[in-house]
């Protein structure tokens, strides 16, 4: 199982628009991604990092090529296997979009409602140990609203990881956060890669992340120019 | 409230927190479907007025079949009918009796105001045919010019009748005669007359000179003890020309002179009309307030459903707060339109009244409204990528 790519991308292009305005945003990735690895996705604004981000993630439709996440062939699936594939993964992104009537404790349970009802008492526990660890431990009742952006982060944060997510999408997720909580996240993942493997895709422009990553990959316009492992 | 609704639903309330995040505007939702609904209510209100006031003079009455000149569409319009009618009809089979129904209308002149009466003139011998709690009074109208007058005739004030018995009559002006009033019933106003007053035939005839028994309004029928009244209506129908009379139970006669009024008249067309623009104007104002909400927290939605929620998540969420708009905005619009009714009918003396079948069937109504308003609301979200939302 372990040799089984979590991700794997094939003649991937995608175009945004129609008629005259129909642009190409991405030309041709092909890449594998290894269970348990954190890979991050690098390159000049525009370049198409979020865009290939989604569409690996199942947040945007395939329109050619492939994408297998999972051992789902994306590319055409059904409503219902996006739904199901979804909730395996766990998306940190710029914007946290919390919802805003919701306390972060709430927000973080609704990670884990997905899932099932379940045992309440058990759920409400786990998301509190989860923003404990991300050191909202005081802060469980606040609404986002009384947050800073750096400690709503840390809730989008707390709420993808609360569900041991097998791959974690993130977008640039410690742009809001100071050097450190950004380093403790990294942190985190990494080490989640390591016990449990869990598989991260990362777009970042923070130097000190490239350090802890397994891979690197370049896009520039909409191509992978380069792809390093460690 | 939310603890309530999380052992309801089994999970967190969020519609409820979604909208009661923002005080402002559930309160103005709030208002909006507590308009939409007074609006239905008042419509329907009017519409059901019109309804009642239409079928109330019937109750004066007890017979079992009503024959009529075929173009009276209700108790006054339309030709009249040949008393001849009423000895063929006793010649048929399962007639037990019958006698002639005079109406007309009256203006009784006071000093200060003048009030129109919807007189009618029965032979004071036929108590058969009134309701049992006129038959006491009957015989006294064989006395001429006197008469029953209703109690709750428009912008007459209640002391007026208060003190009227038979050795205390109130004497009435109308048609240059007098009318010695000896006793009291309760019909209430109508669109058109402000009050009913009841004679005999006799009377009738000194009231209204131009007319003559020989050519009364309609023709009431009683049939014998166990004989279906719809098996002598065919009987009649077979023996009178279709073109010239008509024949129903008296049951029959009164609905379809209620639905005359409501649905050919222009006044209850109008109301009908009335109502259904309330409706529309309802489900517009509920969409706009569950469209917006769903707008606004679109990002927030598209979160939920990259973290795989499904669309009857979203549904439920919408659905919860269609029924939070319904529940509570239905209370202040029902008791509103209560104040309203009250008002209405003071002002008026139409029946305007709430029935509990009626509250039912808005609030159901509102119900539906404003969910599948929420359901249209969502659909934008049904066919969206999460990640073109964010
Ligand atoms: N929804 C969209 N509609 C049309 N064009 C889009 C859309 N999203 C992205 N694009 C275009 O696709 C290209 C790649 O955009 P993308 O957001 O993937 O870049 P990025 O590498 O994530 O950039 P950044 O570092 O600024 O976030 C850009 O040229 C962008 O203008
Ligand atoms: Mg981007």
């Amino acid at each position: 199982m372990r040799n089984v790519p979590a991700i794997t991308a094939e003649g991937l292009n995608h175009w945004f628009g129609t008629g005259e305005a129909r642009k190409q945003a991405v030309f041709d990735v092909n890449l594998e991604i290894e269970r348990g690895s954190l890979t991050i996705l690098m390159g000049p604004s525009g370049s198409g990092k979020t865009t290939v981000l989604t569409l690996l993630g199942c947040l945007r439709d395939v329109q050619e090529g492939s994408v297998e996440l999972l051992d789902t062939e994306l590319n055409g699936a059904p409503e219902p296997l996006l739904v199901a594939t979804r909730r395996r993964l766990g998306f940190i992104f710029q914007a946290h979009n919390l919802h805003e009537s919701l306390s972060a404790e709430q927000n973080v349970l609704m990670g884990l409602q997905v899932h099932g009802k379940g045992d309440a008492h058990k759920q409400l526990e786990a998301s509190r140990h989860v923003l404990g660890l991300v050191g909202l431990g005081d802060r469980m009742n606040y609404l986002p609203a009384n947050l800073s952006g750096g400690q709503k982060q840390r809730v989008a944060v707390a709420r993808a990881l609360v569900s041991n997510p097998e791959v974690v999408f993130a977008d640039e997720p410690t742009a809001a956060l100071d050097k450190e909580s950004g380093m403790t996240v990294v942190q985190m993942l990494k080490a989640l890669g390591k016990t449990r493997g869990t598989t991260t895709v990362m777009v970042t422009h923070d130097n000190r992340i490239l350090d802890m990553a397994d891979r690197i990959i370049v896009l520039e316009e909409g191509r992978i120019v380069s792809d390093t492992r460690k | 409230m939310t603890r309530l609704l999380t052992r309801l639903f089994g999970r967190m309330p969020i519609g409820w927190l979604q909208l009661s995040h923002s005080r402002a505007r559930l309160f103005a939702a709030l208002a909006g479907v507590a308009f939409a609904n007074i609006l239905v209510f008042v419509q329907l209100g009017i519409l059901g007025a019109l309804n009642s006031s239409t079928v109330a003079p019937y109750a004066l009455f007890d017979a079992d079949i009503m024959i009529s000149s075929v173009d009276a569409n209700t108790l006054t319009d339309g030709s009249n009918v040949a008393r001849q009618r009423m000895f063929q009809a006793l010649g048929i089979a399962g007639v037990a009796s019958a006698t002639p129904l005079m109406i007309g209308a009256l203006d009784w002149e006071d000093d200060k105001s003048s009030s129109s009466l919807q007189t009618f003139g029965v032979d004071p011998n036929a108590q058969r045919f009134v309701a049992p709690t006129l038959r006491s009074e009957l015989s006294i109208l064989q006395l001429a010019d006197t008469g029953l007058i209703d109690r709750l005739t428009r912008g007459v004030p209640p002391e007026v009748f208060e003190g009227i018995t038979r050795d205390t009559p109130l004497s009435i002006e109308a048609n240059g005669r007098t009318v010695n009033v000896t006793g009291t019933l309760a019909v209430g106003a109508g669109f058109s007359e402000d009050g009913t007053l009841f004679v005999s035939d006799q009377t009738f005839l000194r009231l209204f000179g131009a007319r003559s028994l020989g050519a009364p309004n309609h023709i009431l029928v009683k049939v014998e003890d166990g004989v279906s009244p719809d098996v002598v209506v065919d009987r009649l129908r077979a023996v009178f020309p279709n073109d010239v009379v008509k024949v129903n139970t008296f049951e029959d006669a009164a609905s379809a002179d209620r639905r005359y009024q409501t649905t050919e008249r222009p006044t209850g067309i109008i109301f009908g009309f009335g109502v259904l623009i309330g409706v529309l104007v309802g489900v517009v104002i509920v969409y706009q307030v569950l469209a917006t909400d769903v707008a606004d927290h679109l990002k927030e939605y598209a979160t939920f459903k990259a973290m795989g929620y499904d669309q009857p998540f979203f549904l439920g969420i919408v659905f919860e707060e269609a029924i939070v708009l319904a529940v509570f905005g239905f209370i202040p619009g029902l008791l509103c339109s209560i104040a309203i009714y009250l008002g209405l009918s003071a002002a008026t003396g139409l029946p305007v009244e709430m029935s509990v079948a009626q509250a039912i069937s808005v609030f159901f109504g509102t119900l539906a409204a404003c969910s599948l308003s929420g359901a249209i609301a969502t659909r934008r979200l049904a066919g969206a990528d999460p990640a073109d939302l964010f």
